[in-house]
């Protein structure tokens, strides 16, 4: 027997076709689900999406200093290389009125990026503006705009000076990029290295992947047993050692590494200990904190937590009985343990490499603290470039880098293990 | 996980190797933070432990409360040293602290329950685009967020604040809160809310009369998480703060950072002691959520 259901003649009281009504009511639910979120979603959006997105176009930013040099710049694109050393009259006129009524404040600023771009830049524009204010003061006007700027500093017929112009008349420039990376122009507008005493950005990459790198292989070493203890030992004594692991991870980070320099400092608690015992002689202290080695134990203890934690989710439903199947067919239990059991644990390993690798690379706190001279972190340099230097653009430049470094490991840690898999305590 | 009767001398011995190693471990965890405490109860200016506090039978000499009394405010003369100066910083601190770190509580607590009941609802669309947006502040560097924000913030005349400090801590607080009321949201009941709703209740009183007592401890531990973020907080801080904002972790960073004071082991050993009181009653809370919503203690 054929049986029809129709279900465009189901009607609710209404009148209204069922099918109908159900929708409305769903997206209804949709629409107060929404509207729940919605606050938090536009609070989210607006103090900090923004402001990392801002950061972002800051780092490709150069448009302040084309609104100070505008008729300049335009007419600098026109000048022909080739052809002439220096640019013509029209730019040196333009540079000119633009010096004598531009606002003295953009014009300073500007100079801190032309100084970025050429050094030299500074003093010789305030020398110039000084002797062109003199000018305008006078009423004249120069004949040759050129041949007055000229007179007034010679450093104007150095085509150098008027070559680095090239990496400022965009509005948007990728310079702070490659200074992140240690490169800068030349003349030509090649990318070249940066002169040996001021790379620095490189080198401090380097560290910063090195001790991630470090931090999370020895997280893994040293929390791979402990993970695998608490895993196997009854509730009670694993909830017990638990608190070992969870003290620390809610303990202030400036608590701990606090308490590191403490422990690490020349007549600290382990030099101390170890003289005491006997093995270090009174003058023959280690020098343990303000150097790559502090920096890399008192993270490896802060960040530890990090990894013990999902290892020990994992190997908590790893059965037991697996290991005494493997044994009993006749593997040893090393064979047994490299065989049967690690391969289940990758999941947390790679879950815990993930994270610590990841919070590792983003570190400021502690290497700014116990790092000392050498062992900074790439943070440290977005710090000085935030605070003491004020080149934002190199700031931001830096931090975006970092940040697409970071999404893409968090990327891999969402296809691995899925963000919202990120539990608490 | 005893070792069975029949093992063999080598496994008897990497059995004791490995528990060994476990102890040197849960040491090496634990250890910084045992030993500030004692240092803190020192006479000495400096941050060690003295000859007179390893004596035998203890010296009451080498013990004092004089860098407690510092911390308070107490400036008497055997209080101060030569190298550390009374100051009243520490408590305008901890005034600080406690002041943006409850207004960023609250705040982040009521936006992030809001978003993790709506969150948690069957039809919510782009659930996984909002979701990362959402806990994007707890994955992003501080480092980056406080230039990000310093940027930002600095344009709309925000920075040395506290409407800047307290906006951005909010900000950073709000995912601990999502997760974890959304965690606790997991196997609820809706049939509750449909049954309230049925019996003629409107959606608020809903939420306080039904679903509020159930998912409290979660809405509690989420607020404490969020207590916590806020009130450690220093990057942000750094940057974004005036003197006028001086927080506890701010103070701290100086000490290290200019005076080495031992005043910061005092502060510490009080920070200390409020993550283990923090830690119990996220515990507590977290048992009695799984017992609230019948899931059986493992």
């Amino acid at each position: 027997m054929e049986v029809i259901i129709s279900t465009a003649e189901l009607l609710t009281t209404d009148g209204i076709p069922l099918k109908q009504s159900l929708k409305k009511a769903e997206r209804r639910n949709k629409i107060r689900a929404f509207f729940l979120v919605f606050p938090l979603l536009l609070f989210i959006v607006v103090t900090f999406v923004i402001p990392i997105g801002d950061m972002l176009m800051r780092s490709v930013d150069d448009s302040q200093i084309n609104t100070v040099f505008p008729n300049t710049f335009e007419e600098y694109k026109k000048w022909d290389k080739g052809e002439d050393d220096l640019p013509p009259e029209e730019v040196y006129k333009n540079l000119f009125l633009e010096l004598a009524n531009g606002d003295k404040r953009q014009i300073g600023k500007a100079l801190t990026r032309m100084n970025y771009a050429k050094s030299g830049w500074k003093s010789l524009i305030k020398k110039t503006s000084r002797e062109i204010k003199k000018i305008v003061k006078k009423g004249e006007e120069p004949v040759s705009y050129k041949d007055t700027m000229i007179e007034i500093n010679k450093f104007w017929a150095d085509p150098t000076y008027w070559y680095s112009f090239n990496q400022m008349v965009n509005e948007r420039s990728s310079i702070y990029y490659w200074n992140a990376l240690d490169r800068t122009y030349n003349e030509e507008g090649d990318v070249i290295l940066q002169d040996e005493n001021r790379r620095m950005y490189i080198k401090t990459w380097i560290r910063t992947l090195k001790v991630s790198v470090y931090v999370t292989f020895f997280c893994l070493i040293l929390g791979f047993p402990v993970a695998h203890l608490l895993a196997n030992l009854p509730l009670r004594y694993s909830n017990l050692l638990m608190i070992f692991v969870l003290l620390p991870f809610w303990t202030s980070l400036l608590v701990r590494t606090t308490a590191w320099i403490v422990m690490l400092q020349q007549n600290g608690v382990i030099n101390g200990v170890l003289v005491w015992l006997g093995i270090l002689s009174d003058d023959g202290r280690i020098q343990m904190v303000y150097n790559e080695t502090g920096t890399l134990i008192a993270m490896t203890q802060i960040l530890l937590p990090f990894m013990i934690l999902p290892l020990y989710s994992v190997m908590r439903v790893i059965p037991k009985s697996h290991m005494r199947a493997a044994q009993n067919l006749g593997a040893k239990p090393a064979m047994a343990f490299w065989r049967v059991y690690l391969p289940q644990t990758i999941p947390g390993m790679s879950a815990g490499g993930l994270l610590v690798f990841v919070l590792a690379i983003g570190y400021f706190i502690t290497p700014e603290l116990v790092g000392g001279k050498d062992g900074q972190l790439i943070g440290h340099w977005i710090a000085y470039h935030l605070k003491t230097t004020l080149n934002w653009g190199l700031c931001a430049a830096l931090g975006s880098i970092l940040l697409f470094v970071m999404l893409i490991f968090y990327w891999l840690y969402n296809k691995i293990v899925g963000i919202d898999n990120i539990k608490l305590g | 996980m005893a070792l069975p009767s029949y093992a063999s001398p080598v496994q008897r011995t990497y059995y004791y190797a490995y528990l060994f190693f476990c102890a040197v471990v849960f040491f090496f965890l634990i250890a910084p933070l045992i030993a500030i405490v004692p240092i803190s109860f020192s006479v000495s200016p400096f941050m060690v432990f003295t000859e007179g506090m390893l004596t035998w039978p203890p010296d009451p000499e080498a013990w004092s409360l004089r860098w407690y009394k510092n911390m308070i405010g107490d400036c008497s003369a055997d209080v101060v040293s030569s190298t550390v100066p009374c100051s009243k910083k520490w408590m305008v601190g901890t005034v600080n602290s406690l002041f943006i770190g409850i207004i960023a509580t609250a705040i982040a607590t009521a936006l992030g329950t809001m978003a993790a009941l709506g969150l948690s609802r069957p039809h919510m669309p782009y659930k996984a685009l909002i979701m990362s947006i959402l806990i994007s502040p707890m994955i992003v560097p501080l480092i980056i967020t406080a230039a990000g924000m310093f940027f930002f913030y600095a344009r709309i005349n925000l920075v040395y604040t506290f409407t800047g400090v307290i906006l951005a801590h909010v900000a950073l607080a709000t995912p601990f809160v999502v997760i974890t009321v959304t965690a606790t949201l997991v196997g609820f009941d809706m049939n509750m809310v449909k049954a309230a709703q049925s019996l003629g209740a409107r959606p608020i009183r809903t939420f306080f009369k039904v679903i509020m007592p159930l998912i409290l401890p979660g809405i509690i531990s989420g607020a404490l998480f969020a207590f916590i973020t806020s009130f450690d907080e220093v990057v942000i801080v750094m940057f974004m703060a005036s003197i006028d904002q001086l927080t506890i972790p701010k103070q701290m960073w100086a000490g290290i950072r200019q005076e080495i004071s031992p005043v910061i082991l005092c502060m510490a050993t009080c920070l200390v002691i409020l993550s283990i009181v923090l830690l119990t009653t996220v515990e507590l809370l977290r048992r009695r959520s799984e017992r609230l919503r019948g899931i059986k203690s493992r």
